[in-house]
């Protein structure tokens, strides 16, 4: 799933950089963001206008839970889909992001829904029902994703909040990069979204950040655009090429441990087995592009602290 | 030609055929090895030849543990699917059967869904599940077609089989669109893939393979009484129902042994007994080993192309089978009707 989302969100990565920065100057300042509705924002979906300040929110995307909690937007939520199982204390529904009911929706009386994958017709659906939708999809880039936090400030009042997340975010990668010992030039990783091999090029939102550290991926050879940026890897490709981490996000889903890896025929000649440096991501943060991604790269930096010194 | 001629020189064709495309795709591969360090890896695990190689263990790991099997397995899967398909469109003489005719892909899919949107369900089970599922719904469909239809041809069978491959999709993708989480897995599966072949894999469907080649091979001059007609099939002592059965049973075990490792490979059921039939003659005596060996060269041959036509990335199998195969048989479908005026 994780390949298809970010495929879609290849689509859409001229539009939000042409739409992103008219976005934030068509903003009130920070100091009148309470005073300031209505506000008119422009999402991936195209320009949303929104009335009054937002008090019943459904959020179907995981990623926007997360993110609207970051910013204090938590008491404004109603209702989040059931794949925002972050924070903890969100109203998770039975509510599908991916396959969205109409009604089931409307049910909680949104007065702005959230969603990262916008079916044929339903902004226009939602629109005939005078409910704004904001569309953010998977960001292809962190300046995407700092730009969805601004736009979702603005959407729901709380913007001052959301430039003091983004500058936080910005100032624990740069503290994470800072502080971790630089890794040889050529250091490179494999990263597991699945048993089957696909895996993500340096070019995905996934590779940029493990790239700040200085990795690159195995999955480049492919053609870092290849399948979206997330290419199905043959196994004796990724025997040859002898990446130094491997990077695992299928745990969940398929019970794969670092132990499983190690025990696949063929793979105990790699480095990165027989030095233990196969790690395993939190799966649900490496698919979505929200606030814990510093968490992900401080366990990135973490292991690599640990075998570098 | 004429049925009931020699099937000696069509096989020795088939059978050095196969073994060219065995050596060339495990000479080739994304991971680019000379031949003579392919060689001597292959040499190195004879029993009983004491060859040591001089290639690297990463050699050897990419030789032994990942490349050989996945042609093995490919030959394996594509011998089966080609038999299937052939003793389907036999035994329901029908041209168009293929061995998903009765819905063990969609059982198969279903069960492959079901292990995939299974919390805490390892990937180790997808076989079994797909190999259940697959089990299930030809089961279902030979109850329900044989208790509707009591003489008929098949065809209450092959309707019968309609239904429940409908109802089985419908399942898994209402499955499917609950967990869209796990949706690239699930569609991955669907497109067939022999990416993470290993000798365990060849390991688990050998058996089935093996038993169901056998019986359908055994059946091969029944599967040519049946050509006639089923009545007068029946006139020479051969029971149709019987017969339908047998095979039906072997090419199912067989069949869903084949999509439980490589996930839905269309079209090598299809093309390659007709490629046999056009090329050869249509007695099952022949068409029947000569699909089995070509239908492994086939699926060999398409798996190097899934290997090779992206590398180091791969495409899935079942696109390159339907992208090469598709093509090549309406070349050979005109080029020989052009030549005999009949198919």
């Amino acid at each position: 799933m994780r390949a298809v989302r970010s495929g879609l969100s290849a689509l859409v990565i001229t539009s939000m950089f042409l739409l992103a920065p008219s976005a934030s100057g068509a903003s009130s300042p920070p100091s009148r963001a309470r005073a300031s509705f209505p506000v008119t924002v422009l999402s991936a979906g195209g320009k949303v206008t929104i009335a009054s300040r937002p008090t019943s929110i459904v959020s179907l995307s995981a990623t926007a839970t997360e993110m609207l909690y970051a910013i204090g937007a938590g008491p404004q939520v109603r209702a989040v889909d059931k794949y925002s199982n972050y924070p903890p204390n969100a109203p998770i529904t039975n509510l599908d992001g991916f396959s969205i009911n109409a009604e089931a929706l409307v049910k909680y009386h949104p007065d702005l829904v959230v969603v990262s994958y916008e079916p044929a017709g339903f902004v226009a659906q939602m629109a005939k029902l005078k409910i704004p939708v904001l569309y953010d999809p998977a960001a292809p880039t962190l300046a995407v994703a700092y730009h969805q936090y601004l736009g979702l400030g603005r959407a729901t009042g709380n913007y001052a909040r959301a430039v003091a997340e983004v500058g936080r975010l910005k100032a624990r990668i740069a503290q994470i990069v800072r502080t971790t010992p630089h890794v040889p030039a050529g250091t490179t990783y494999y990263y597991e979204l699945d048993p089957t091999y696909y895996s993500v090029t340096s070019h995905t939102f996934m590779g940029q950040l493990l790239g700040l550290l200085g990795l690159s991926s195995i999955a480049d050879a492919a053609g870092v655009n290849t399948n979206g940026g997330y290419p199905q890897l043959n196994a004796e490709f990724i025997i040859q090429a002898n990446p130094d981490y491997i990077f695992l996000t299928d745990g969940p889903c398929c019970q794969v441990t670092p132990q499983s890896v190690a025990a696949r025929p063929g793979w105990s000649v790699l480095s990165a087995v027989s030095h233990g440096r196969i790690v395993n991501l939190n799966a649900d943060i490496a698919s979505r592009w929200g606030p814990r991604i510093v968490n992900l790269l401080q366990e990135v930096a973490n292991a690599i602290k640990k075998y570098q010194g | 030609m004429v049925a009931g001629v020699s099937t000696t020189v069509p096989l020795l064709i088939a059978a050095v055929v196969l073994v060219v495309v065995v050596v060339v795709s495990t000479a080739i591969g994304p991971a680019s090895l000379s031949l003579a360090t392919v060689l001597g890896v292959l040499a190195s695990h004879v029993p009983l030849v004491h060859y040591h190689s001089s290639a690297s263990a990463v050699a050897n790991a990419i030789v032994w543990e990942i490349r050989l099997p996945r042609v093995v397995l490919a030959g394996l899967v594509g011998s089966m699917l080609a038999a299937g398909g052939a003793a389907y469109q036999g035994v329901f003489r029908n041209p168009l059967a293929d061995p998903y005719l009765l819905g063990v892909a969609a059982g198969a899919g279903l069960g492959a869904t079901i292990a995939i949107v299974t919390p805490r369900a390892s990937f180790e089970w997808l076989p079994v599940a797909a190999f259940l599922g697959g089990a299930a719904a030809v089961s279902l469909t030979y109850l329900m077609g044989a208790r509707t239809g009591q003489r008929s041809s098949g065809t209450s069978i092959v309707l019968a089989g309609v239904a429940v491959a409908a109802l089985f999709t419908a399942i898994q993708t209402n499955l499917q669109q609950q967990h869209a989480a796990d949706l690239q897995p699930v569609y991955a599966w669907i497109l067939g893939s022999l990416s993470t072949a290993s000798w365990t894999d060849v390991r688990l469907i050998l058996p089935y393979v093996v038993v169901s080649g056998a019986v359908l091979l055994a059946h091969r001059r029944l599967l040519d009484a049946l050509r006639i007609g089923e009545e007068e099939a029946s006139t020479i002592g051969v029971h149709p129902q019987r017969v339908r059965l047998v095979v039906v049973a072997a090419a199912t075990l067989g069949t869903a042994a084949a999509v439980s490792v490589s996930g839905l490979i269309g079209f090598v059921g299809i093309i390659v007994p007709h490629l046999v039939r056009l090329t050869t003659n249509a007695s099952y005596r022949v068409v029947l080993p000569v699909s089995m060996i070509s239908g492994a060269s086939f699926l060999i041959l398409a798996d190097l192309g899934a290997r090779m036509l992206e590398a180091p990335g791969e495409v899935p199998l079942g696109v390159v089978t339907a992208f090469i195969g598709g093509p090549f048989f309406i070349f050979v479908l005109r080029s020989r009707r052009s030549q005999q005026g009949v198919l």
